[in-house]
């Protein structure tokens, strides 16, 4: 009960509607192909919620958290992949047992980093840890080191295209290109029918309002307070003795962790994983439905997710030539004109709204300005503190 | 296989390695400049290279069309002309759009990779998805053979002349002229080169269209040696970012050299391995070393 006192009312209302909206709205609104759809947006919303922990409040800005996303999705794929490799389905394949796609690249031997996924306990294991620890390494590697900003953006930005080029190229590993189609069930549940979609949505909603109030519970928390403070002035919390690479690093596995999730939940529900969605261009997209959604707002992220996606959606279907140039121009306005995004909009407005009505109640609603980033707090010159003193 | 033939094989793999480091150098000379100088990650950068490379085509589609008795001589004043319309391009998004996100670099970088996102639709509306080549010269085919079993192809001799050139340029405004102490001081301290009558705004303006204008050269050279889609800048992006970084910023010598490292790395392990695990291996050893060493290769030490 301590964690939901920490939440203020105001912030329960705030998750109760996109509750009310996504578990309600939703599944009476659409048919289950549109819901289905819909679904794989939410999962999306995973990663806009973690980088609004990451970059929103901590100040970080991942341009790679595809790269979580896929490692989570991936861990999944070869689970439900081994199981609809048995060898009585595959037993025209000159090695039965092994998924089509080894099969197709000569290979007779699974290999041994498969293993684990035969087992469904490890599997959800290796789904929250191993993009966890990858995580941990890059961002010990590098905020020990005091490198951060857009240097760490770049570096991100360079793991995930790393990631998906050994993806593509591994194909007797990973599937290459295609990625790894052809999931059928989980533990003998057809994962493909329209009555276990319908389940999944409700799943994955269920996940993700639970991930809503984890991180919005985490920004309350003196946690949440510290990585305020160090997106602001991260010299000052140094010098209180603070030792900010450690906050940096946590608010970095946490925000992995979560991908993760979303990245499993999404191949459940779309039925397959590909390497489309762990390089660059989705990596950034991702960020998109942040700044769109607004990087301060956790419930705010999950409507850009939702809204980008509907017009990724619409534009493609009605303009297609279109979508690109849209896409573009909607992200350099926000950035210029709103980088609140629209929670932001939302939040100044209804501030001026309650004034109206409640005075007292107006201080609940105000929204965290953003940061005034200096060239020095944003790590372009890693080696200013120190070395050449 | 002979010893010569392996030395021959040696050699022209590491000829294929200097055209990717000329097109890596070019690009990099430019996005060094504008990140140094300003902290900007220009995200767009690529799309200025596609301008070049576009100006290129059209002037080579021009030529073919109007005038084909130049074809011999309508390369020259093109690249001339890929560097100016990439400057001016380059010119226009600093003075709408960099220049008002100077304190949020992490801004800048998701605006310009927005531009760039519309830039390329403007590339796919205008010439198609499909990717097109310029016609080049007829000096710029074939190949020489300084030896037997050694072939040298001319456009990569051109496009080594042209970097050459270019590389100088760069060097010649950056260390001997008035304009590069402008730019040495801003990247030092913006607020003293302020205080000293500097108008840091203006060398800002400057250098991000300069930067600009080398990748449209860049976008030249790079019509030589492959033809240019709506998508060819965003290929080479990421390398150029890490090359630049890798050379440890705001230092010519390190981008040079961090770019013909990757550039030769990549070109001679793809001898070996398939060209992705190649560019895998390449970029990962990048990475661990700036994760050893975040600051690159070469610093410029200044006490900040």
């Amino acid at each position: 009960m301590e964690f939901l006192a920490k939440l203020r009312k105001s912030d329960l209302l705030g998750v109760a509607v996109l509750a009310l909206v996504i578990l309600v709205l939703f599944p009476s609104c659409f048919n289950i192909f549109r819901l289905n759809l819909i679904g794989k947006y939410l999962t999306y919303a995973f990663v806009a919620v973690s980088l609004v922990l990451l970059w929103g409040y901590g100040g970080v800005l991942s341009m790679g958290q595809g790269v979580f996303f896929g490692l989570g999705g991936y861990c999944m794929a070869m689970f439900l992949k081994l199981e609809a490799s048995d060898p009585v389905s595959t037993a025209i394949q000159s090695t039965p047992g092994i998924p089509d796609f080894m099969d197709w690249n000569q290979l007779t031997k699974l290999p041994f980093f498969w293993l684990p996924f035969k087992s469904f306990p490890l599997t959800v294991i290796a789904i929250l840890l191993v993009p966890t620890l990858f995580a941990w390494v890059i961002s010990a590697a590098m905020f020990k080191r005091r490198v951060g900003g857009v240097y760490f953006a770049i570096i991100t930005q360079a793991i995930a295209l790393i990631l998906s080029v050994l993806i593509v190229g591994q194909q007797g590993l990973t599937g290459g290109i295609n990625g790894m189609t052809d999931l059928k069930t989980l533990l003998g549940w057809d994962i493909r029918t329209d009555s276990a979609k319908l389940t999944l949505y409700f799943v994955n909603a269920g996940l993700l309002l639970g991930v809503v109030l984890l991180a919005r519970w985490v920004l309350k928390t003196k946690f949440g307070m510290l990585l305020l403070a160090l997106r602001d002035k991260e010299d000052r919390v140094r010098f209180s003795g603070y030792d900010v690479a450690n906050f940096k690093i946590l608010v970095f596995c946490l925000s992995a962790m979560i991908c993760a999730i979303g990245g499993a939940m999404f191949t459940l529900q779309v039925g397959f994983m590909s390497p489309s969605f762990v390089g660059i261009v989705p990596s950034i997209e991702m960020v998109v439905f942040t700044a769109v959604g607004g990087r301060m707002s956790v419930v705010g992220a999950v409507y850009g997710a939702l809204i980008v996606n509907f017009g990724k959606t619409f534009f493609s279907e009605q303009y297609p030539e279109l979508w690109q140039f849209m896409m573009g121009a909607t992200f350099i306005g926000v950035v210029l004109l709103f980088p609140t995004g629209l929670a932001g909009m939302y939040q100044s407005r209804a501030k001026d709204l309650l004034k109206l009505l409640k005075r007292d109640k107006t201080k609940a609603l105000v929204a965290t300005p953003l940061p005034r980033e200096t060239p020095s707090q944003v790590g372009l010159t890693p080696v200013e503190e120190g070395k050449h003193g | 296989m002979s010893a010569s033939e392996i030395g021959s094989m040696v050699v022209m793999q590491g000829f294929a390695g200097l055209s990717l480091f000329t097109v890596l150098l070019l690009m990099a000379l430019g996005l060094a400049i504008i990140f140094g100088q300003m902290g900007v990650i220009n995200m767009a950068h690529g799309e200025f290279m596609a301008i070049g490379a576009y100006v290129i085509y059209f002037a080579s589609q021009l030529t073919q069309n109007y005038a084909p008795s130049l074809t011999g001589i309508y390369f020259i004043p093109a690249v001339a002309a890929a560097f100016v319309i990439a400057a001016a391009a380059g010119y226009a998004v600093e003075v709408l759009l960099v220049r008002r996100l100077y304190n949020r670099p992490l801004d800048t970088l998701l605006a310009t990779w927005g531009l760039s996102l519309a830039l390329q639709q403007v590339f796919r509306s205008l010439f198609g998805a499909k990717e097109v080549s310029a016609v080049l010269p007829e000096w710029m085919l074939g190949s020489v053979q300084p030896m037997q079993g050694i072939d040298i192809p001319r456009n990569g001799i051109f496009v080594m002349v042209l970097t050459v050139l270019v590389s100088g340029g760069v060097y010649y405004i950056l260390y001997r002229s008035r304009w590069g102490i402008r730019i040495r001081a801003t990247m030092q301290n913006r607020t003293m080169s302020g205080a000293v009558g500097i108008n840091t705004d203006r060398v800002d303006r400057f250098s991000f269209s300069l930067g600009c204008g080398i990748a449209g050269v860049a976008g030249a050279a790079f019509t030589t040696i492959g033809s240019t889609g709506p998508t060819s800048g965003s290929l080479y992006i990421v390398d150029t970012f890490l090359v630049v970084v890798f050379g440890g910023a705001a230092s010519l010598l390190g981008t040079i050299a961090s770019a013909f490292s990757i550039a030769q790395a990549q070109s001679l392990l793809e001898f070996f391995l398939t060209s992705a695990m190649a560019k895998v291996l390449t970029l990962m050893t990048i990475i661990v070393i700036l994760m050893l060493r975040p600051q690159g290769l070469f610093v410029t030490r200044v006490r900040a």
